[in-house]
């Protein structure tokens, strides 16, 4: 094979020094880590949805349904760790951060391709310990994802392994942040200074920084339990002198800005659609890329809004309030600036932005919900009420899942040079968001009625409520089998496309669909902005 | 097809002090832990730190401080170009890595002896703040003393490279970033030190 | 491609900043055996990180380095701070 023709191989076949399965799994090409992660949390989001729907199901009817109490424990404790860690956190960065963040950039690959390698590699690792918690000993953990102590303590459950585990997938997601962080700072092509890297690169940086800063107190945090628990040194431990709280405090010091790791990506990526199908430049770019780092910054204090009923200081629960309302403005801002770009924008309403408003909507019903949560008078009402879990649930599957979604419906084309059927990726899209609301809205008005969240049993006043939500996680489903079966419908035969399905202007539409292993066969010239689409019809680059 | 690795010296640095900025936020959450902790049993803290063993203390901080020293010399020498005298260096500052650590083992093992480990019978009797003392020592101390080992070996990894030529006096960020990671290692120890022998 | 200035510290300057090292060492154990109640642990941190800034800025070359670098360990060092500073919001007004 000539030169010229290996260039324009693309990386689905350039395999590297290895064949077959190891050309993938001891890959160090961006684009194919960033596909086994995609396929890896895909799959850990299908056993979390399984989960999910197995405590609907149990959830339909007061009393025993299904389970027991103690099987609905893990149950809950499973299907958040598994969503927490072993889907939401890496998804995004990992998956659609790693395949186009070096070619946004114009990079021929991030910084440190080994690094890269090795964070997917321990997220497996992560997964292995925390199967193993599953199937072994006395059984998955049924702490809650939050170990809260003391329980977590005493639980003769698989806390052990499962909190290594956690360990693991820390670390996992450290070292993305730090590639991350160190290929924007490194690996652009000159002329791209920072003004005009694309807002998603931006979203990606922030993020950086908080899964660099905030995920080793998740480490010390863990590592604390299973010190707790191996060695009874009791800094938790009333008995002991120990002050459970403390505990809340650290976790939570990682947890909160955790979720800024989950949902800034997927703002990121609703960035990047709504220009590209609003045939309209992003307005306020700096703005948008301030808030990102704003928003990383904010987030990292107000973690205890998580701990108004913990028995902390009113002191700290006034502060802590209070600057909870303040993390919500950067947010503002952003809804604020996509919502300004679709006005008087040309739009094209194709699947990806289908997914970006629904965003929008779904997002903003969690943050205002959020914003009940944060403020400490009801907060006291709602607190570890269904309230919550429908806040949570609006904001990241609502909010990141959703973005996520759009996301891979905006970059299949690039990924696999096919186009999906698009009236059938709508039609899910409608049947998912109808079921989403379904499934959702009635936790929070059972939340105010006063349901419990983790509870397997209620009062009968809540059971209409319950029904309308499982019945929603019905639709849900079939909704998610519809778009991910249409969407490998698409990699099968889907129609061919070109360079520039969506006349979008960043730097990954310039290449072949899909990319050739170095990305790009000659250095990509910067000829335009980001979103700047002024005769990109006629842009040779892009064609 | 082979495609040359551009080696960029300031992107390695840059992802050498990220990962410095991960085990100060891993040791920081363990400071959390100590400052409220000191706050709430100033008393039994100065009690209990009293029974620590000030000489060993001291000693162990010279022999830290003293082996970054030596390894920030291994860089500088390298640099120019004496590899002889930098794995010189690199060795002295393993062998002080080593004294620290046995320092630590006869330490604890005093300790220990005496009854004072988590979760002894001995400890328990204590008042609580005590008890919180001897469990953040030991996990303190205990979790630096791992990164005490780990960085003799990466210093002993280096050196090889360094013998074999694979680090050398114009391509020697490893070096450079070995020795970062260590002398984050000394200045852990340097907070640990006053909080935990001098509080007094 | 950036100009990489590769700096040198010279035996001597290392040399000078571990003799302050071991000096405010001496200082340190000094201080500790007077008992000046809450203020004893505000000289111990004080020279604690004095002696942090001399191995950052000397040993660890960050004097030497692009204002970036600085900027990043500044952050790390602050959020650190707010984590600890902010537990106290609660720790130290508890009336229980």
């Amino acid at each position: 094979m000539n030169s010229s023709e290996s260039k324009t191989l693309s990386f689905w076949e350039d395999d590297g020094r290895f064949s077959g399965i190891f050309s993938w799994i001891f890959t160090t090409d961006h684009k194919r880590i960033g596909l086994l992660y995609l396929y890896s949390v895909l799959s850990l989001f299908a056993v979390g949805v399984v989960i999910g729907l197995l405590m609907r199901l149990e959830l339909i009817a007061p009393g025993s349904t299904i389970v027991g109490a103690q099987t609905y424990n893990a149950f809950f404790t499973v299907h958040g760790v598994i969503m927490i860690f072993l889907f939401v956190i890496p998804s995004i960065p990992a998956s659609l951060g790693n395949l186009f963040l070096p070619i946004q950039l114009g990079a021929e690959d991030v910084a440190f391709p080994r690094i890269n390698l090795l964070s997917w590699w321990l997220y497996i690792i992560g997964l292995v310990f925390i199967l193993i918690s599953l199937f072994t000993g006395q059984g998955a953990p049924d702490t809650g994802w939050t170990f809260y102590v003391p329980f977590s303590e005493y639980t003769t459950t698989n806390v052990n392994v499962a909190v290594m585990g956690v360990f693991i997938l820390g670390f996992s997601s450290i070292l993305t942040g730090l590639n991350f962080i160190t290929t924007i700072h490194r690996m652009r092509i000159p002329s791209m200074k920072w003004t005009k890297i694309p807002l998603f690169a931006w979203a990606l940086y922030a993020t950086g920084w908080i899964q660099v800063l905030a995920t080793p107190i998740l480490g010390i945090t863990v590592l604390l339990i299973f010190i707790e628990r191996t060695l009874g040194i009791g800094l938790f431990d009333p008995a002991k002198g120990g002050d459970p709280v403390l505990y809340q405090h650290l976790f939570w010091i990682y947890s909160h800005p955790a979720v800024y790791i989950m949902v800034v990506p997927a703002m990121g990526v609703v960035t990047e659609i709504i220009p590209v199908f609003a045939r309209k430049h992003i307005f306020g770019y700096k703005a948008i890329a301030l808030s990102s780092l704003a928003i990383a910054f904010a987030g990292s204090l107000v973690w205890a809004h998580h701990m108004f009923t913990s028995g902390m200081s009113d002191t700290a629960v006034m502060i802590f309030s209070f600057l909870t309302f303040i993390v919500a403005i950067p947010s503002a801002v952003k809804i604020f600036n996509w919502v300004a770009t679709l006005y008087k924008g040309s739009i094209v309403l194709e699947p990806p932005l289908l997914y970006a408003l629904a965003f929008i909507f779904l997002f903003s019903i969690g943050g205002l919900t959020g914003l009940v949560l944060g403020s400490a008078g009801t907060d006291i009402h709602v607190h570890d009420t269904y309230f919550v879990v429908g806040h949570f649930h609006y904001t990241i599957f609502g909010g990141t899942v959703f973005g996520m979604f759009g996301g891979l419906h905006y970059w299949f084309p690039k990924i696999y040079g096919k186009m999906y059927n698009k009236r059938v990726a709508t039609t899910a899209w409608g049947i998912l968001f109808i079921g989403f609301n379904m499934l959702y809205f009635p936790m929070l008005i059972m939340g105010i009625m006063g349901m419990p969240r983790r509870y397997f049993d209620y009062l009968p006043e809540y059971q209409l409520w319950h029904v309308i939500s499982t019945v929603g996680s019905w639709i849900v489903a079939v909704g998610l089998i519809l778009m991910f079966y249409n969407l490998y419908r698409g990699i099968k035969d889907g129609e061919p496309v070109g360079k520039n399905p969506w006349n979008a202007a960043t730097l990954e539409w310039t290449t072949l669909s899909p990319p050739p292993k170095l990305n790009f066969i000659e250095e990509p010239e910067l000829t335009r902005g980001p979103y700047d689409y002024k005769g990109i019809e006629n842009d040779a680059q892009y064609q | 097809m082979t495609h040359n690795i551009n080696k960029d010296y300031i992107g390695a640095k840059i992802g050498m002090w990220l990962f410095l900025f991960t085990e100060i936020l891993l040791f920081g959450g363990l400071f959390v832990l100590y400052s409220v902790y000191l706050h709430r049993y100033p008393d039994e803290f100065h009690i209990a730190g009293s029974e620590l063993n000030v000489y060993f203390g001291t000693a162990n901080t010279l022999v830290l401080l003293t082996s970054s020293f030596s390894m920030a010399l291994s860089i500088t020498a390298l640099q120019k170009g004496n590899k002889k005298l930098c794995m010189i260096l690199l060795t002295i500052t393993m062998v002080l890595a080593c004294v620290f650590l046995v320092d630590k083992y006869f330490e604890w093992g005093a300790k220990i002896h005496h009854g004072i480990y988590p979760d002894s019978p001995t400890l328990l009797e204590r008042p609580k703040g005590e008890i919180i003392f001897f469990g953040l020592y030991y996990v303190m101390t205990g979790l630096h003393g791992l990164h005490v080992l780990i960085g003799a070996l990466i210093i002993f990894v280096v050196l090889i490279l360094v013998a074999k030529n694979r680090v050398t006096s114009s391509d020697f960020v490893a070096v450079e970033n070995t020795g970062l990671y260590w002398h984050l290692v000394d200045m852990i120890w340097i907070y640990l030190f006053p909080l935990f022998y001098l509080v007094v | 491609m950036h100009a990489e200035e590769k700096h040198i510290v010279e035996f001597k300057v290392l040399f000078k900043v571990l003799i302050a090292l071991f000096v405010l060492t001496g200082v340190t154990v000094l201080a500790g055996s007077v008992d000046l109640g809450y203020f004893s642990v505000v000289v111990a941190l004080s020279i604690a990180t004095a002696k942090a800034c001399l191995v950052v800025f000397f040993f660890m070359h960050l004097k030497y380095e692009g204002g970036l670098f600085k900027i990043m360990v500044l952050l790390a060092f602050v959020i650190l701070s707010i984590f600890i500073g902010f537990t106290f919001f609660d720790v130290a007004f508890r009336t229980n």
